[in-house]
């Protein structure tokens, strides 16, 4: 195995954010992660980099956020996802610089052009992190992890490997206020020949505002399960959600009756979320469920039963039929 | 088309037990199944082979009862499976399991497409897909809600991805992950069942497919896991509301105006 020696590892500086650019545009997730890096940094006494891929990439100047350098490769070859293409530069990015630590966001896109790049460095990754801490004498970097769907947290190092790479889960850490008095430098960069790997092609691209992978960008969630009894029952979650500002999810009972397209479950075998709020309406609270919504801030069940596992662990527990309350619910915003 | 699925078993349950010296996952303590995500893998790729022909062959890495998850794969209608098992592949992490698997798929030989599940349910990383894509230098999609083939070496992906979907081509051999929502599995047939019960199941060592013992096991892992804590628990008590419907809306509202939120 490649291991790096004490010596070798000096040679490994700052830590890198891979910024997540859509469309141009740089997603919310990149500022998460620079107030990550940021703090990491200040404790190793090192610099914040941002690394941009993308095309025609708007404010590309992500120092207000507590990057020092932010290194831009713009070009149209990079309109849209590759993962082959983005993780040879990014490679090649890596072994020009030496960067200690890398941070990329645990989103579709992080988390499948990440892998690639660690196993072309030979380097640790962790996946998903919500924590992250360095050791200061060694620059190690502390990656905390949820794993068997929460219910255990693990603590990872890899330290006989340089970078340390770390996917962070997005919405955990927080986005730090901007200092518009701070500045950096950019380093334009271009596509080699070498980072050409006879890539695939995006030939479609459709947006899908109700798709969602989204539910994780909601503050708020309005989920329906079995007791929601059918799609009459998910309309009434939509308009709660609508008025609220909020986005609907469901249980995989809900979802396997036909009622809503799977991309909105919620749990095991669907999506972890970390809402402000999260609104539980006829979901029992199955073990496979609560795995994907327990760590939301406030959680608000409404059953006919009082005793399921949902209803236990809420913040509060509504006893009733939903389809007497929640009409009642938007009522009551309505007069607000 | 040649078609191999990478399956995993995982504990049944969350109350995963953690060994205190190595501080890996126990594997035996639980009930293990088949990790769900790789029930679509499987599917997928025997609903490939019905379309277009060819072999799918479901392989695996873990301690010897993971051949259950092979047996499984078999009622289910692959046409074979390996199980790579042996004490230097213990303790591996996303590194050099994908590492093994891709030396495996190699062995194997000729293989257009690998097929994974989004993520396992137990570690819960969805590195293991893109690792062996990496390994092996073949192209990746990751996420998938639907394959189409164009033609014999061209497949159409459509992605899942945060604000919606996109379709790549991509030219095989490749490695793709599927969610959920790419299909519906089967129930495993009678015969099926039958047929797996009677089926050898080869065992591959490091030795048989070329690998560098450095690069497997916890040798070969960048990462390791120094510490487990369970989760800080949810401090607060349940509010309970019950009463008229009328009621219960008002008193929620007023909950949340204590908490400032509305
Ligand atoms: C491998 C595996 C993976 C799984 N993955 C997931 C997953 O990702 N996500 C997931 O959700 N599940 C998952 N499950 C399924 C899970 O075990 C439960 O079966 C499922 O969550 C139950 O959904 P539910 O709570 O909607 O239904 P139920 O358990 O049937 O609960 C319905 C609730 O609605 C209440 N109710 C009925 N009518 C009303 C009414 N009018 N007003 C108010 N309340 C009412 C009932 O009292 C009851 O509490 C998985 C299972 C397995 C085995
Ligand atoms: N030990 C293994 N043996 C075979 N396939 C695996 C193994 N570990 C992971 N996989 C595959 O990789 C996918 C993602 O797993 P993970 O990266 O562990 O979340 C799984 O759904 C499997 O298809």
């Amino acid at each position: 195995m490649i291991t790096k020696t004490e010596i070798e590892k000096m040679n490994f500086r700052n830590v890198w954010v891979i910024a997540e650019v859509e469309g141009g545009i740089v997603q919310p997730v990149t500022f998460e992660l620079l107030g990550s890096a940021r703090e990491l940094a200040d404790k190793r006494g090192s610099e914040v980099w941002a690394i941009l891929l993308g095309y025609k990439i708007q404010d590309i100047q992500l120092f207000a956020y507590g990057a020092d350098v932010c290194v831009v490769i713009d070009d149209h070859r990079l309109t849209h996802f590759i993962d082959e293409l983005e993780a040879k530069i990014l490679s090649r990015l890596i072994e020009k610089y030496l960067p200690e630590i890398i941070l990329c966001g645990a989103t579709s896109r992080g988390r499948a052009l990440i892998p690639r790049v660690a196993v072309a460095t030979y380097c640790g990754l962790t996946a998903d992190c919500t924590q992250l801490d360095i050791d200061p004498n060694n620059g190690d970097l502390l990656q905390t992890r949820p794993a068997f769907g929460g219910n255990i947290l693990a603590t990872i190092r890899s330290s006989n490997h340089r970078p340390q790479i770390a996917s962070v889960r997005p919405r955990v850490m927080k986005i730090p206020q901007p200092n518009n008095d701070r500045d950096g430098i950019i380093i334009f960069e271009s596509i080699l020949p070498s980072d050409e790997l006879n890539s695939k092609k995006v030939v479609d691209v459709y947006h899908d505002a109700q798709s969602a992978i989204n539910l994780a960008d909601a503050e708020i969630i309005i989920a329906g399960g079995r007791g929601t009894h059918g799609k009459a029952g998910f309309e009434l979650l939509r308009q709660l959600a609508q008025k609220v500002g909020g986005a609907v999810g469901a249980s995989r009972a809900a979802v396997d009756s036909g009622w809503i397209p799977y991309t909105h479950q919620v749990g095991q075998t669907g999506q972890t979320v970390q809402t402000k709020i999260y609104i539980a309406c006829g979901i029992s609270g199955q073990i496979q469920h609560l795995v994907g919504m327990q760590s939301c801030d406030l959680i608000i069940a409404i059953d006919k039963n009082p005793d399921t596992p949902m209803m236990q662990m809420a913040d509060i527990a509504i006893v009733g039929d939903m389809f007497e309350i929640l009409p009642e619910l938007i009522n009551e915003i309505n007069l607000r | 088309m040649k078609i191999v699925v990478c399956i995993k078993q995982v504990p049944a349950s969350n109350d995963a037990k953690i060994d205190p010296e190595t501080k890996r996952i126990i594997r035996d303590a639980v009930k293990s199944i088949l990790n769900p995500f790789d029930n679509y893998a499987l599917e997928e790729g025997v609903g490939l082979r019905e379309k277009f022909g060819g072999e799918v062959i479901a392989l695996t890495m873990g301690p010897p009862a993971a051949e259950a998850v092979i047996k499984e794969a078999i009622a289910l209608g692959v046409d074979s499976g390996i199980l790579l098992s042996d004490r230097a592949f213990g303790g591996s992490d996303t590194w050099a399991t994908s590492y093994a698997l891709a030396k495996a798929i190699e062995k194997i030989g000729n293989v257009d497409l690998v097929i994974c599940g989004k993520q396992a349910i137990d570690g819960d990383t969805a590195q293991v897909g893109p690792g062996i894509a990496a390994h092996l230098n073949w192209q990746q999609a990751t996420y998938l809600m639907e394959i189409k083939r164009k033609d014999e070496k061209v497949i159409l992906a459509k992605r899942l991805h945060e604000s919606g979907y996109d379709i790549c081509e991509m030219t095989l051999p490749a490695v793709v992950t599927v969610v959920k929502g790419i299909n519906t599995p089967r129930v495993p047939t009678l015969k099926g069942r039958l047929t797996s019960l009677n089926a050898e199941i080869p065992v591959w060592k490091p030795s048989d497919i070329d690998a560098n013992v450095d690069q497997l096991g916890l040798n070969g892992s960048p990462t390791r896991v120094v510490r487990t804590d369970p989760p800080a628990p949810r401090l607060s008590s349940t509010i309970k509301i019950e009463g008229s419907a009328q009621h219960c809306a008002k008193e929620l509202v007023r909950q949340l105006r204590l908490r400032s939120i509305v």
